[in-house]
């Protein structure tokens, strides 16, 4: 196995980015991550974006952000229909096959123009339920339901989770949901989709976010305390709500178990949990002791909610506290489809 | 930064058609019929609504079976207003419902008075449109069914 590290990371989120289009916005980032390690675009050996057409309304609409890399003379490129916590997982393996020692990886998404909550929808069964266009708020409303009344979890226990994700918001300048509330405050709100409240629902933003991965020796010239990946997972649920657990997330746990979680202590865990429900289940599924771990320092996807983004924002995330020395050993994580459907894991060791 | 907004109208649209094949096709064509088929697993256990492929076994799934149109509400949330894009005209609940002869739920909306009406566990039955297409829209919806029993 070629040792592979996150060495760059760049991101930015806001509520809403009105007048700047996703190529826009994303050329500054991608030239601010690739300039903080001194890397130009012909020296990167492979370059991997996750997006959505679905949020730009347009085919082909990554092809468009290819261009603002500064493709010339042509690059090898590839592109995920899925969050860009697994472009990053296509780079890393790409850097495993060998012959080049850098990637570069980016994600984006500019949910804002739409009703995101409606729009996702359309990930859902094509013949059994997108006809229906149930909301996103709700499908994870039905597995709240279940798990509160089945004893899995108490309305109190997601008022922490919400109330720690507002106070670690606080000093994460790319939180769109940072205002701190009391755990008392939170359960008198009146819910949003029964029994989800206001607190419990994703902080929705646009932005995105870049990375650079580097092999080896590449990786400690370019980085002081490079943030190596040891564990690298992921796994899916079915499709179908149906048929599955919405009180566990299986998949999550086999990710964790393949990634080598459980093999060393947990310094911090950044997690895509959208909703407060989400985290609770990752927790759990990922087997975290909430008391040695610090869970989502940033306030992880609840404080801001970038389609497309918030799982590789994850992995940018705990890289960078790794580099800072804020602790030796993270777990980021990345979830994508209703109910925590497909999730990643991902093991990050400072040296 | 620009300060206008440049808008145009675009159609997103796919000029192409699928065929829904053996297994969704069948239980779309009974929905038409007024009629809820289920799929058999090969522990004997079925599928509602049916899928092509097992979800823990991946084996191909293709014995049809008809399962009732009352079932048990699992878990359910209250949609006080309809959504822009929802085929229903009213207040209802989704509901994730284990219909009748059948080990898994479908997705569907419950018309009941209020959040107060529901609960989980709750008997419901199956109400058809008058026109049917083989759309999962040809169940209008489910309404309460509370003297209704297995």
């Amino acid at each position: 196995m070629i040792d592979v590290a996150v060495v760059s990371f760049a991101q930015r989120q806001e509520a809403s980015i009105p007048g700047e289009s996703e190529v826009e916005f994303m050329v500054p980032l991608m030239e601010q991550a690739k300039a903080a390690v001194g890397l130009t675009q012909p020296e990167i050996g492979f370059t991997c974006s996750g997006s959505s057409d679905f949020l730009a309304g347009q085919a082909f609409s990554f092809v468009m952000t290819i261009d603002g890399t500064g493709p010339v003379p042509p690059i090898s490129e590839s592109h995920v229909e899925q969050d860009g916590a697994w472009a990053l997982y296509e780079a890393w393996v790409k850097i495993q096959c060998g012959g080049i020692d850098t990637a570069f990886v980016y994600g984006y998404g500019k949910s804002s123009p739409g009703s995101l909550r409606d729009v996702l929808a359309t990930q859902m069964d094509p013949y059994y339920v997108c006809p229906l266009w149930p909301d996103s708020y709700a499908i994870e409303a039905l597995a709240a339901r279940l798990m509160l009344e089945g004893g899995h979890v108490s309305e109190r226990r997601l008022a922490e989770i919400a109330a720690r994700s507002r106070a670690n918001a606080a000093s994460n300048p790319h939180a769109v949901r940072a205002e701190p509330k009391s755990v008392d405050e939170i359960l008198a709100e009146e819910p949003a989709v029964d029994p989800l409240r206001p607190s419990d629902l994703p902080a929705e933003a646009d932005g995105g976010c870049a990375v650079v991965l580097a092999a080896g020796d590449r990786a400690r010239e370019l980085c002081e305390r490079p943030a190596w990946i040891r564990g690298f997972d992921h796994r899916g649920d079915a499709h179908t709500l149906g048929v599955r657990d919405l009180t566990t997330s299986m998949s999550t746990r086999m990710a964790a178990h393949r990634a080598g979680v459980a093999d060393d202590k947990v310094d911090l865990a950044e997690l895509y949990g959208p909703f407060t429900t989400s985290e609770h289940l990752l927790i759990d599924a990922l087997g975290l002791d909430e008391d040695a771990t610090a869970i989502n320092p940033s306030g992880g996807a609840l404080a801001a909610h970038t389609m497309m983004a918030s799982g590789l924002i994850r992995i940018g995330e705990a890289a960078s506290r790794l580099w800072r020395g804020d602790g030796d050993r993270a777990v980021a994580h990345a979830t994508s489809g209703p109910c925590l459907q497909q999730n990643l894991v991902c093991v990050l060791e400072g040296d | 930064m620009p300060s206008e907004v440049l808008q145009a109208p675009l159609v997103l649209e796919y000029p192409f058609t699928r065929s829904t094949g053996a297994v969704i096709g069948a239980f779309l064509t009974g929905l038409r019929e007024g009629v809820i088929c289920g799929v058999r697993r090969a522990d004997g256990t079925v599928l509602c609504p049916p899928l092509e492929y097992d979800p823990l076994t991946a084996d191909p799934l293709t014995e049809m079976v008809e399962v009732g149109q009352s079932g048990e509400v699992l878990t359910w949330a209250w949609n006080g207003e309809p959504r822009p894009m929802q085929p229903f005209d009213r207040p209802f609940a989704w509901a994730l419902i284990r219909l009748d002869g059948a080990d898994t739920s479908m997705l569907h909306a419950v018309f009941a008075g209020g959040p107060a009406d529901m609960s989980t566990g709750m008997r419901v039955r199956a109400v058809w449109r008058d026109e049917r297409e083989g759309h999962i829209a040809d169940i209008a919806g489910f309404e309460p069914d509370p003297a209704g029993h297995r």
